[in-house]
This record gives structure tokens, sequence and C-alpha cells, in this order.
């Protein structure tokens, strides 16, 4: 499913990194999968992307899709517009969320709905894939909503 | 940690002196200038010959290059030029530890350890990047607006907060008391400028739970202190104040990408602290003024915490305006107004803050303080901590 943007637009584009290390997660947002790096070595998942698992240092590791489910680890409600893009925006929610099928590693994104909803730790969450398919780069975010 | 591996008094400070410093683009003079003025102002403050100056250690990726400062002021040589890696203020006593290891290892004579930084002529901290397209690990928090060190830090301290049942009260506390010593201290920006606890409840939000009042500001300025060899430093017109212990470093995968580090909760100074009194074979108790960096208040409390002052859980009861005040609190804070309200020198203005202390020249002096303690930059990675001490202290 997709959704209007949950910030107004201006802010910066995300773009794979020039060294390839991000890339498969990048090309899977845009297929709606969310594909993390996961060991060959130990079977672990890990992020963010680092060319060397922490727990074996084995280099062979793999993009591999997860489910896109997990709860709230800790949250932000920003006030102070940073940037001119939002000026206008009024609050907006920060989620960090951990994903229970991936050895809990942490991703972060926009927890769409009313900014001002309670924020609960916890709280479990689902993704919601934001496409930006006109733009340039093209590309897809990742946000979550409440289960 | 063996005792004949360790800084204990080997080194000491023996000036200090920082430029005025200013709201963020209101110096009249560009930023090396600054910290020429500021090496200047602490050889004068230490009595010594500029030109007698042999080392220069910074953090933060300083801009003022160590040889060029060098060759600036007619140094005779340049024995000693250590940068700490690290953003943020988390080098601030890591970048004192550098000194005073350089000259405890007999690698410099003279070593002065320095910041400069004017917001107004090089961008704001403030301020989100304003480019159009990332990549890299900013690629993934930028689009989401997470963007600013407030951002970066809110996370981290909304769950601290969570896991232990802290109270805004905490913060605001700590805010207070930055805010009441700098009113006492001429060279703070706030200075006139008081803050009582109905103007923080109703100043507007940065990121929850950060108030207008729990952030730093941003300033123009730099700051510098001068240090020599602990048998040195008895020739000098102040008082020797030590270097009892100077450490840096962060706990397991602190630098993890994007908010994946497994102690996320914390200020980092786990592993840090534990070194630091290890080495200046002090505890907490010990210490008589505790400055402690604030890019938030949030960073205040856990640094707090970590080193062992209260317990998290005891935190709401600890931080009070009254425990945390000049005048008889059980741990003074932050007694020239700190990042908060003297200026954000990137927390060198606290290291030089703590010498005050010892020498006894501090404008919210702690009665016959011996032991003075700083925390560098919370929340980053390496953090840094520090305790200075009287000659009684050795």
């Amino acid at each position: 499913m997709s959704m209007t943007p949950y910030l107004r637009p201006g802010l910066a584009k995300p773009a794979p990194s020039r060294d390839g290390l991000d890339a498969p997660f990048w090309e899977g947002l845009q297929q709606e999968k969310l594909l993390l790096q996961r060991c060959n070595g130990c079977n672990r998942w890990q992020w963010g992307p680092e060319w060397v698992c922490h727990r074996c240092h084995s280099f062979d590791l793999r993009y591999e899709e997860t489910t896109a489910e997990g709860i709230i680890y800790s949250h932000e409600r920003i006030w102070h517009p940073v940037h001119p893009a939002l000026a206008e925006q009024g609050p907006y929610v920060v989620v960090l969320v951990e994903l229970a099928h991936a050895d809990d590693v942490r991703i972060v994104g926009n927890l769409i709905g009313d900014p001002h909803q309670p924020l609960i730790i916890g709280a479990a969450v689902h993704a919601v894939f934001e496409h930006h398919r006109d733009e340039d780069p093209a590309h897809t975010l990742l946000q979550w909503a409440m289960s | 940690m063996s005792t004949h591996r360790t800084l204990r008094g080997k080194a000491a400070v023996v000036g200090v002196a920082e430029t005025e410093y200013y709201k963020w683009g209101r110096s009249p003079d560009q930023e090396f200038k600054l910290a020429i003025e500021a090496v200047l102002g602490a050889c004068a403050s230490a009595g010594i010959n500029p030109t007698d100056v042999d080392g220069f250690s910074s953090y933060s990726n300083d801009r003022s290059d160590a040889s060029r400062l060098s060759a600036a002021l007619g140094c005779k040589q340049l024995s000693f030029a250590a940068m700490q890696w690290g953003g943020g203020g988390g080098g601030g006593s890591g970048a004192l530890a550098n000194a005073a290891a350089a000259i405890a290892t007999g690698q410099a004579e003279c070593v002065v350890v320095f910041r400069a930084l004017a917001q107004g002529q090089f961008g704001r901290f403030g301020q989100g990047p304003r480019s159009r397209i990332v990549s890299g690990t900013a690629a993934h928090t930028l689009p989401y607006g997470l963007m600013s060190a407030a951002h970066m830090f809110a996370m981290k301290v909304n769950r601290f907060m969570h896991d232990h049942g802290v109270a805004q009260e905490a913060l605001r506390a700590i805010s207070l008391a930055s805010y009441a010593h700098a009113q006492h201290n001429p060279r703070a920006v706030m200075h006139g400028r008081p803050l009582d606890e109905a103007t923080y409840d109703a100043s507007r939000w940065i990121v929850e739970p950060f108030h207008l009042f729990d952030c730093c500001q941003e300033n123009d300025g730099a700051a510098a202190m001068v240090l020599v060899s602990a048998e040195r430093a008895k020739d000098f017109d102040h008082d020797p104040c030590y270097v009892l212990a100077a450490v840096s470093g962060s706990q397991h995968r602190a630098g993890a990408p994007v908010h994946n580090t497994p102690e996320y909760a914390s200020s980092g100074f786990t592993t840090v602290a534990p070194r630091l009194y290890d080495m200046a074979q002090l505890g907490p108790g010990d210490v008589d003024v505790l400055q402690s960096y604030e890019n938030f208040t949030g960073g205040v409390l856990m640094s707090i915490v970590e080193h062992g002052f209260c317990t998290a859980e005891e935190a709401n009861e600890f931080c009070t305006i009254e425990n945390l005040s000049a005048s008889g609190g059980k741990l003074p804070l932050n007694t020239s107004g700190g990042n908060l309200a003297e200026c954000y020198m990137h927390g060198l203005g606290l290291n030089i803050e703590a010498v005050r202390q010892i020498w006894g020249d501090s404008t919210c002096q702690v009665p016959d303080a011996q032991v003075a303690m700083v925390c560098s930059g919370p929340m980053v990675t390496p953090v840094s901590s520090s305790i200075f001490g009287s000659e009684a202290t050795l």
C-alpha cells in the first residue's frame, strides 16, 4: 500500500551509498520489501549495514527479507523546524523500531497518523511504504503505523 | 590499572582563558583569530611566553590547525599536535588526556588544550543539513526529519526516562542550576537573563522532552588552557591544579550505525567512569563540584547517573535545584553557567571552570573545593571525563 508523504517535500532524498553497502536495502523498499543484512557465517542479522559481521567477523553477508513489523523502542515528537522544508510542518513523530524477526535490530522512520497521538514504548507497529517514484532519485521511505 | 601507568598527578593546568563569549554570529573576529586570542590569554594567565608553547591538543575536528597556530605565534618548535577523534564535545577531556599524556611521557613540555568555534562564521549546529541528496548512514535518518543533535539524543533520553521513571522536573532542575549560576558570571552570555520554573515550563518544545531551555546555546568564541609537568607547575603564579585523571572511550559498539548501539539509553560513560575513578583513586563521594556537559539536560541526567552520583531510580529525588546549587548543594553543578547559560564552547569552558574551582577563582565558588570533575559530551562516541585536584589531593 502506498501513502501520501508524511513530511512536506524538500528534505534530503536518500540515495544508495556509492560503495554499494546499502543498495539492496533501498532497492528492496521500492519493491515493498524490507531487506536487511544477515550473516552467512553465523546466520544473525545486523543493522546498519557493515562490510563485516560484528559477531563472527565473516565478510560473507547477504541481504534477506524480514517481516516488516516491530515494536516502538523509543520515540520523539519534534516541534522546532531545523530545515526550511519543515517551517510549516508542525510537530511530527520519529520512532525507533525494534524488529523482533531480525534479532531486534533497530530502524528509524516516522509514525504516521496524528502527530499528537500517544507515543508508547513497546507498542506494536507495522511498515508502510512511502513511494517517491517520480522524484530524482526515485526512492521509497519506510514508515510505520500502529498495529 | 597498574599504578605506574597513570596520568594521576603527572601534569597540571597553570593558565586558562577564554575570549569574550558571543551569541552565534556576533563575534567581530574570525574563528582563527579567536583561537589565537584564547591561546595568548591562557599564556598570559600562566605567565609564560607564548613562544614556549610546544604542543597543541584539540577535538571535534577543530579548524584551527596546530601548525598554523604554532607558526602564527612564532613558537620555537612544535613537539606535539593531537586531534581527538569523534564529534560533539566528547573530546573535551580527551584532548586534556592527550596533552597530559604527552607531558607525562616526555613528548612535550608545554601543551595548550583549546577549542575555537565560530558558528556564525561556519554554520549553526542547531540547523539541519541542506543537501538535496543524502547517502550513507545519514540517508537512514535525514529523510525522516531526524536531522539535528537534539533529534539524535532525545530518542535516547526518552527511553532512559521511560525505563527509570524520570520526570521532566529533573531536567528542569539541571537547566535552572546552569541559569542560576550564570547570573553570577559576567562572562556568561545569559548573565542578566535569569530563568524560573514557570518560564521553563512555558517555553516551547524543541523536541520532547527538551524545552528550549534544555538545549545548549549556539555561540562564537574560543577557550584555552596551558598544561605543564607537575614538577614545573610549582613555579607558576597560580597554585597548581593537577590532572588527577582524564580518560576517554565508549562502551561496546557505541558507534553501531543508525541507533543500533546495544546500550542505547545511555550517556556513554559506563566504561569510562570506572576507569576515571580508578585513575584518580577517588570515588563520586570525593567530588566537590561537577561540570557536566549540557548539549541537552538529558545528557547531564545520564552522566550524573553513570558517574555514580545517584542511581537512575534516585534521579528525581537527587536532581533538584537545591542539590545542584553552588551554595550548599550536595553536588554543585555547572557553576559557570555551562553550555546552557555561560557559553557553548564545545564544553572546554567546563574544564576551565573546574580549574577555577580548584584555584578558588569561580564566580560561584564552592567553599574549599579540592576535587572538581568534568564530564565531556554525553551521548556521542567517544566521550571523556576528567578530574582535577589541588595540591592536597595528591
